[in-house]
């Protein structure tokens, strides 16, 4: 039996205002609570939401756990308000077998501050060529449903549509990187357009991601399956995925905090910090972002963390390691970009940062779910008002490669609670 | 003047006039018996070369020794990342033998800004990637002033693969600052991306046809065009690029008597340049190489000589 919370008048999702007894992991009561527990939380001016889910971050491990682990990535996320983050496949090894994918859910499970739910690789290898055992990967205690070759794209159309098909025995789901490698090679690291061509960099142009997101809503039409977009970046992949859900067509689509107010003009000065895939893109499909987001075209935020030991971001501009962190800051950032500016509303926020993606990653029978009696306790509170200056320094994951630092960013994370334990209490790791 | 030369973007007008007289006293060095300046006696320069580079390697030589400096040439080819060492590494451990000024080629864009965030030294771009390579955009335009006298107004054509070409991403912001006219031209294939944007705001006009350009220039620019670019599907054959984007035999005849020829080197012969071109009286190309010593010697005497020395 773990000990029991009561927290004190917090302001639900939909505004109204409760006290909420958590014991034994679950919600006890709501309402006025009389009852004493054996910690109790003020939540007076704060925001309870379920407990936020991402899908998309990059663990490291294993392989790279001089970047990242996976202990050290589920503090990040549970600062970050997460209780669930789906890991991402391309570790060393790859996690393209059972064996892999449990390990990587043990791991998780022994960190014990979020659930660590694997991302299967759709490919062996991620080399795009053969199937690998999304089976047995599905079959496995880890239970894996969203398959990604994310970090590349699953470029053969033939080796896509056999992956969508196979995925609905089980429920599964593709989340694909969407970049067509002839029209965006990997040296490509910025966005196509004026400043490209001024600095000189190899261009990433917005076509590259849009006809691959174009081709995949046709194979999920085709297959009668169901195909995620990760880390959606252009205004045109956004009236792709509006027209695809328009037909019925089966497709979800995240969005990144970063791309939703970092701007490529930020890569001025060639600071690698900047760069990550899709790279950043021009306001003009940062605002085709936002409002595709409010308006439920995109589905889901989800961070993309990716952490870099700090050489690997130590190189030329086109030379550095892809990617940015994200956990810690992403719900800052979008308590900025969208609640600020009245795109969304808690109801919104706790819709695309937690029920969204706990459905589409099918962990919605756990997470995502309403604050309600009965129901797991896994809640985040938040402080909408805090003013927050990021340092990348006081961050608990081990890399530094942060590109909001000394942003002054709106929200903040005071409390997460995982099966009514809490991981975090007054901002900090419990 | 700016710490570092990065880029053109570090200079001002009055910068450029002042690199240039300066450029026009070592100029007349070259032509002493005893070609030996003190002015970086005791300073060591190292050329810190990423990428494979014989011409711009030796006048950066050639213009520290005559100034009297220590040269030492450090060829660090292939990507550091292959060699397991950041970039950062690689710099740090080279400026920790105790050097005075760096001279940086580096195939990727940018790579020169990067190194000057992280050393004290006086970096000086000797071109990275397809970015900028300001030194040979001083020294065309240096040549220019020299054939032409004041640039203001003059019209400048810059013809061939721009995409790729860190020569004309300098050149076009030189010449503008010295108050030149400039069109450059290319297929559409071999314009770099958002161009249309970029030509608004910084002035200068583009096209894709070489024959309305000619006739109204007043200096004209041909950029080495690799081959291996037909591979890339940028043109379809060498024959058909020098039809339409070459200065042939046949377009000598549309210049203006005594429009200057300018070519970074090293030239295809019979692609973008025939040989009636690089070998015509106006052709300017071994005078490019020749400013190129005075030039980087200005350079490097204003950015590393202590006040006390100048």
């Amino acid at each position: 039996m773990t000990a029991s919370t009561l927290i004190k008048g917090a302001t639900l999702p939909d505004g109204t205002t409760t006290d909420v007894l958590v014991q034994d992991g679950v919600i006890a009561e709501l309402g006025a609570v009389k009852a004493t527990a054996d910690r109790t939380i003020d939540a007076d001016g704060l925001r309870l939401l379920p407990g936020l889910v991402d899908l998309h971050t990059h663990l490291r491990e294993p392989g790279r756990e001089d970047a990242e682990t996976v202990l050290t990535g589920s503090r990040a996320a549970a600062v970050g308000g997460f209780t669930a983050v789906l890991a991402m496949a391309n570790t060393s090894p790859v996690t393209d077998t059972a064996e892999a994918a449990e390990r990587v859910y043990d791991l998780g499970r022994a960190a014990g501050l979020v659930d660590v739910q694997p991302v299967g690789a759709v490919t062996k290898g991620l080399a795009g060529e053969e199937l690998a055992e999304l089976g047995l990967m599905a079959r496995s205690r880890a239970k894996v449903r969203v398959f990604s070759d994310d970090g590349k794209c699953v470029h053969d159309p033939r080796v896509m549509r056999r992956a969508l098909e196979y995925v609905k025995a089980f429920g599964g789901v593709v989340s694909q990187h969407s970049q067509d490698p002839s029209l965006a090679g990997p040296t490509a690291c910025c966005h196509e357009g004026e400043l490209s061509g001024q600095l000189g960099l190899p261009g990433w142009p917005g076509v590259a991601e849009e006809v691959i997101v174009a081709r995949d809503v046709m194979l999920a039409r085709h297959t009668g399956s169901r195909v995620h977009v990760a880390h959606v970046s252009t205004a045109g992949s956004v009236e792709v995925v509006r027209w695809a859900k328009a037909q019925g067509i089966a497709v979800t689509a995240e969005v990144t905090p970063h791309h939703l107010l970092l701007t490529t003009d930020l890569l001025t000065g060639y600071d690698p910090t900047f760069k990550v895939n899709p790279p950043l893109r021009p306001d003009e499909d940062v605002r085709a972002l936002r409002e595709a987001l409010a308006d439920g075209t995109i589905d889901a935020v989800a961070t993309d963390h990716a952490p870099h030991a700090r050489h690997d971001k130590e190189h030329a501009f086109v030379d550095a390691a892809f990617g940015m962190l994200g956990l810690e800051t992403a719900l800052p950032v979008i308590t900025t970009v969208m609640v600020e500016n009245g795109l969304l509303d808690w109801a919104g926020v706790a819709r695309t940062m937690s029920v969204n993606p706990a459905r589409i990653a099918g962990l919605d029978d756990v997470h995502g779910r309403p604050v309600a009696v009965g129901e797991p306790a896994n809640l985040t509170l938040v402080d909408p008002a805090a003013k927050v200056v990021v340092d990348r320094a006081a961050s608990v994951s081990l890399s530094r490669n942060n590109p909001w630092h000394d942003r002054k960013l709106t929200g903040r994370v005071v409390a997460t609670l995982l099966r009514g334990t809490p991981t975090v209490l007054e901002g900090a790791l419990a | 003047m700016n710490k570092h030369l990065l880029s053109i973007d570090d200079l001002s007008a009055g910068d450029i006039e002042q690199l240039f007289t300066t450029a026009a006293e070592m100029h007349d060095v070259q032509r002493r018996e005893v070609k030996k300046l003190p002015a970086l006696r005791g300073r060591t320069v190292i050329n810190l070369f990423f990428e494979d580079s014989t011409r711009t390697r030796s006048s950066f030589e050639i213009a520290g020794k005559w100034l009297s400096a220590d040269v030492i040439n450090l060829s660090a080819k292939g990507s550091s990342a292959s060699k397991g060492e950041s970039l950062r590494d690689t710099v740090l451990t080279v400026t920790a033998m105790g050097v005075d000024g760096l001279v940086v080629r580096h195939g990727a864009s940018g790579a020169a800004e990067q190194i000057s965030r992280w050393i004290d030294v006086p970096v000086i771009n000797a071109g990275d990637g397809t970015h900028e390579h300001p030194t040979q955009a001083l020294l065309d335009s240096y040549t220019l002033t020299r054939k032409l006298g004041s640039l203001e107004g003059k019209h400048v054509a810059i013809v061939g693969d721009l995409t790729h070409s860190r020569v004309f991403r300098s050149n076009v912001k030189c010449l503008a600052k010295l108050g030149a006219t400039v069109t450059v031209v290319a297929p559409p294939t071999l314009m770099p991306a958002g161009v249309g944007d970029w030509s608004k705001t910084a002035g200068f006009a583009t096209s894709y046809d070489l024959d309305a350009v000619l006739p109204s220039a007043d200096a004209v620019m041909m950029l080495r065009v690799q081959r291996e670019r037909m591979s890339g599907g940028f043109f379809p054959t060498a024959r058909e690029y020098t039809v339409g984007y070459g200065l042939t035999r046949d377009r000598l005849a549309v210049l203006k008597p005594g429009t200057p020829i300018l070519h970074p080197g090293p030239m295809n012969r019979g692609l973008e340049i025939s040989a009636d071109a690089a070998d015509a009286l106006d052709s300017v190309v071994l005078d490019q190489v020749s400013a190129g010593v005075a030039v980087r010697m200005s350079v490097l005497y204003h950015l590393l000589a202590g006040e006390e020395t100048k």
